[in-house]
C-alpha cells in the first residue's frame, strides 16, 4: 500500500506550481460562468462593438458561436455581423495588418486563443486597468500590462481612471512608487459595477472562444469516466477469478 | 499432415507455412512470467497501449495537420474546433506524450529498483535506454508541429545547444534546422522525422526490447532466476503463462491508467501548463523572445543539468556534455552495478539511501528545471546533478562495504 501511494506520489509531481509571477499589479479573480448563456451574449455583443474593429477571432464561426451560446444564425447575422460575412465564415475583421502595425507600433493580435495564453484574470485585469497617462501615445497605460499599445477603447463605458501611487522607502533609503488602486477622475456611460460585470461578460465570451468545446469535453469525460469505474469493476472480478488457482 | 504444433484445418494449413501458433504459445501462452509481478511491472504493457495511442491518433492527426510555417499554428485550431472529433484526439496525443514518459520513468525505476539491468538482461536494458533516448527525439521534434511560441523557441534553445559544440558546433546547428533559425524547413523535417523516421525506429527498438525479454525471461521483485527451479515438465515452479494470467491482471491495470488518462484528457488537457503550455497558445513569432523559455516537464531534469554547469575555457561545451553524459551514463548501468544481488529488497541500507537520493535529486532538478534560474536554484542544481552522477559513480564501490540479505530460493508473495 505505502508502494502505491509513492507511486501516486510521483503521478502527481507535474501538478506543482508553475513559476509564479510575482511581480506587478496583482491581478483580479474573473468572475465568469461558462453556463451562463445571457453573460456569452452579453459578451459577444461588447466584442463585435468594440474589440473586432482591430482584434479578429480568426478561428470562430459565427454560426458555431450562435449555436453555443444560445442564439440563432438569424439573430447574429442581424445583430454581430457588421463586415458582410457569412455566417458560416470566421470572425476576421477588415483592418489591414500591415497598416494596423503602423498605427499601434504591433499588429494588433488575434484573440481567438487569447484566453487560454494569457488566463482568463489576466485579461479581466488588463480590461478594467487603463489608467491615464500623459506619457503615453494614447495617453493611457495599463497595471497589467505595463506600456500596452492599445488605446482605452472602453472609456466610453468606463470613463477615466487616475492611479494611485503607494510610496515605500527601501532600506537603503531609495523611494519606490507601486501603483495600488485607481480613482474615477470622469464617470463613464456605466456605474463601476456595472462595468465590472460588463468585462466579466467579455472575458467569459473570450474564455468560450478559447475553447468552443470545453463545455461539451466535461459532459463526455463524466461518462468515460463512469464507463471506466465499471469496466474496472468487471476486469478486477475476472483478474481475480483467473488468479484464484496461483498459490 | 499434423504439423509440429498439432494444429489442424485452417490453422495448421496457416502453421505449415507461418509461425502463428508457435509464436503465440513462445511470447503469451507458454512465456512463462514470474508470479510474484507488483504494481510496478504495469509500466511495461502501460508503455505499449500510449505507443499504440500515439501512433493511432498521431494518423489521424497527420490527416489534417498541415507541416509548414504558415499554416501550421491554424491547422492544430483546425482541428480543434471543426474537425469531428478532432479535439479529442489532438488531447488524447499531447496527453499520450506526456503520459508514455510518466510510465517510462517508472518503468526505468522499476528496473533500477529490481536490478532488471543486471546480468543477464544487459541487452534488454540497452534497448530500453535506446527506446527512451528515442522517444526523447520524437517528442522533441513532435513539440515544434503545433507552432506556438513554445514551440518555437523551445527548439532554437534546443537546437542551438549543438552550436557550442567546438569547431563544428555552428555548422551543424545549420545542418540540422535546414536554415540559420528555426524556419519553414526545421518545420517540414521535424514533421518527416516524427511521423515516420523515428517512429519506426521505435517501433523496431521494442521489438528487440521485448525479444530480448522473452530470450531469457522476466525479473521480478525478488531478482530470482525463476528458470533456476523447474517442475519435471520443464516449466519454472515460480512461472504463471502470460496469457491468460498477465493479460487478465494488465487489463486491470489498463484500466486504472485510462481512468488517470481520461481525467486529464476530459478536465484539465493543459495540465495546469504542464502538458500544454501556455505560451503554445499564441503562434509561433521569430522577432518576439518569451520573457521565459522552459521546455516540457519530461526534458526539465536534464535542462537543469545544462544550466547548472558554468561555462569554463569561454565555451558553454560543459554543460551539454554534462547533460549529455547524464543519458549516455545509463548505457553502462549494468556493469557499473556489481552486487551480487539484484533486487533491492536483499540489498543493504546504503544503496537503498543512495537510491533515493538519486530518485530525489532527479525530482528537484526536473522542478528546478521549469523555474528561471536564480542564485540559490543554481546551487541546488549543481548539488542534484553531483548527487545523480555520484549514484552511477559510487555503485561500483558499493559491494566492498554493502552487506546483502541472503536471496530465497523461491519468490515470495507479498
Amino acid at each position: 500500500m505505502k508502494k502505491i501511494i509513492l507511486a501516486l506520489a510521483f503521478l502527481a509531481l507535474p501538478t506543482l506550481s508553475l513559476a509564479s509571477g510575482g511581480e506587478g499589479y496583482p491581478l483580479l479573480t474573473a468572475p465568469i460562468d461558462p453556463h451562463n448563456h445571457a453573460s456569452l451574449q452579453r459578451g459577444a455583443k461588447l466584442f463585435v462593438n468594440y474589440c473586432m474593429g482591430c482584434h479578429s477571432l480568426e478561428y470562430q464561426r459565427y454560426n458555431r458561436m450562435a449555436h453555443d451560446i444560445g442564439l440563432t444564425d438569424e439573430q447574429v447575422k442581424e445583430n454581430l455581423i457588421f463586415t458582410g460575412a457569412k455566417v458560416g465564415d470566421t470572425m476576421k475583421n477588415a483592418m489591414i495588418k500591415s497598416e494596423a502595425k503602423h498605427w499601434f507600433g504591433v499588429t494588433p493580435p488575434d484573440l481567438s486563443l487569447i484566453a487560454r495564453s494569457r488566463g482568463n484574470d489576466y485579461l479581466y485585469t488588463y480590461l478594467l486597468t487603463f489608467y491615464q497617462d500623459p506619457s503615453r501615445p494614447f495617453g493611457v497605460n495599463n497595471a497589467a500590462f505595463p506600456n500596452a499599445g492599445m488605446p482605452h477603447v472602453m472609456w466610453d463605458l468606463q470613463g477615466m481612471q487616475k492611479p494611485i501611487y503607494e510610496t515605500h522607502k527601501g532600506t537603503n533609503g531609495e523611494e519606490t512608487k507601486t501603483l495600488v488602486g485607481f480613482e474615477l477622475s470622469q464617470p463613464g456611460s456605466m456605474s463601476p459595477p456595472q462595468f465590472k460585470e460588463a468585462m466579466a461578460d467579455l472575458v467569459n465570451f473570450l474564455a468560450y472562444v478559447g475553447e468552443p468545446i470545453k463545455l461539451e469535453r466535461q459532459r463526455i469525460g463524466i461518462w468515460v469516466l463512469l464507463f471506466l469505474g465499471l469496466a474496472f469493476v468487471v476486469f478486477y472480478l475476472l483478474k481475480k477469478e483467473y488468479w484464484k488457482d496461483v498459490h | 499432415m499434423a504439423n509440429t504444433q498439432g494444429t489442424t484445418g485452417l490453422l495448421g494449413w496457416i502453421d505449415e507455412r507461418f509461425p502463428l501458433t508457435k509464436s503465440i504459445r513462445e511470447h503469451l501462452t507458454e512465456y512463462y512470467a514470474p508470479k510474484n509481478f507488483n504494481f510496478w511491472y504495469f509500466f511495461g504493457s502501460l508503455a505499449i497501449l500510449v505507443l499504440v495511442n500515439q501512433i493511432l491518433t498521431g494518423i489521424w492527426l497527420t490527416m489534417n495537420y498541415k507541416p509548414s510555417a504558415a499554416d501550421a499554428f491554424g491547422s492544430v485550431e483546425y482541428i480543434m474546433r471543426d474537425v469531428d472529433w478532432g479535439w479529442l484526439i489532438r488531447y488524447m496525443h499531447s496527453t499520450g506524450a506526456s503520459a508514455f514518459f510518466i510510465v517510462v520513468y517508472l518503468h526505468m525505476f522499476r528496473g533500477l529498483m529490481y536490478g532488471s539491468h543486471k546480468k543477464p538482461r544487459e541487452l534488454i536494458w540497452i534497448f530500453g535506454v535506446l527506446i527512451f533516448l528515442c522517444l526523447m527525439a520524437e517528442a522533441f521534434m513532435g513539440y515544434l508541429l503545433p507552432w506556438g511560441q513554445m514551440s518555437y523557441w523551445g527548439a532554437q534553445v534546443i537546437i542551438n545547444l549543438f552550436s557550442a559544440i567546438p569547431g563544428i558546433g555552428p555548422d551543424l546547428a545549420v545542418w540540422i534546422r535546414g536554415d540559420y533559425v528555426v524556419s519553414d524547413a526545421t518545420l517540414n523535417r521535424f514533421f518527416a522525422l516524427h511521423v515516420i523516421a523515428l517512429p519506426l525506429v521505435l517501433v523496431g527498438l521494442i521489438v528487440a526490447h521485448i525479444l530480448a525479454l522473452h530470450e531469457v525471461g522476466s525479473n521480478n521483485p525478488d531478482g530470482i532466476e525463476i528458470k533456476k527451479v523447474k517442475g519435471p515438465d520443464g516449466i519454472p515452479l515460480d512461472g504463471i503463462p502470460f496469457h491468460p494470467y498477465y493479460t487478465v491482471k494488465d487489463l486491470v491495470g489498463v484500466v486504472v491508467f485510462l481512468i488517470f488518462f481520461s481525467a486529464v484528457i476530459f478536465f484539465m488537457p493543459e495540465m495546469g501548463g504542464y502538458f500544454l503550455e501556455h505560451p503554445n497558445f499564441d503562434p509561433a513569432d521569430p522577432m518576439k523572445t518569451p520573457p521565459h523559455i522552459a521546455p516540457v516537464w519530461y526534458f526539465t531534469p536534464f535542462y537543469a543539468m545544462l544550466r547548472a554547469v558554468p561555462s569554463y575555457f569561454g565555451t558553454q561545451v560543459w554543460g551539454v556534455l554534462v547533460m549529455g553524459g547524464a543519458i549516455v551514463i545509463l548505457f553502462f548501468l549494468p556493469w557499473l552495478d556489481r552486487s551480487p544481488v539484484k533486487s533491492i529488497r536483499y540489498r543493504g541500507l546504503l544503496f537503498k539511501l543512495l537510491l533515493a537520493a538519486f530518485v530525489v535529486s532527479f525530482l528537484i532538478l526536473g522542478y528546478l528545471g521549469a523555474l528561471q534560474p536564480s542564485e540559490g536554484r543554481t546551487v541546488v542544481a549543481r548539488i542534484c546533478t553531483i548527487i545523480y552522477f555520484a549514484f552511477f559513480f559510487l555503485l561500483p564501490l558499493l559491494p566492498m562495504i554493502e552487506k546483502t540479505k541472503p536471496v530465497p530460493e523461491r519468490v515470495t508473495e507479498k
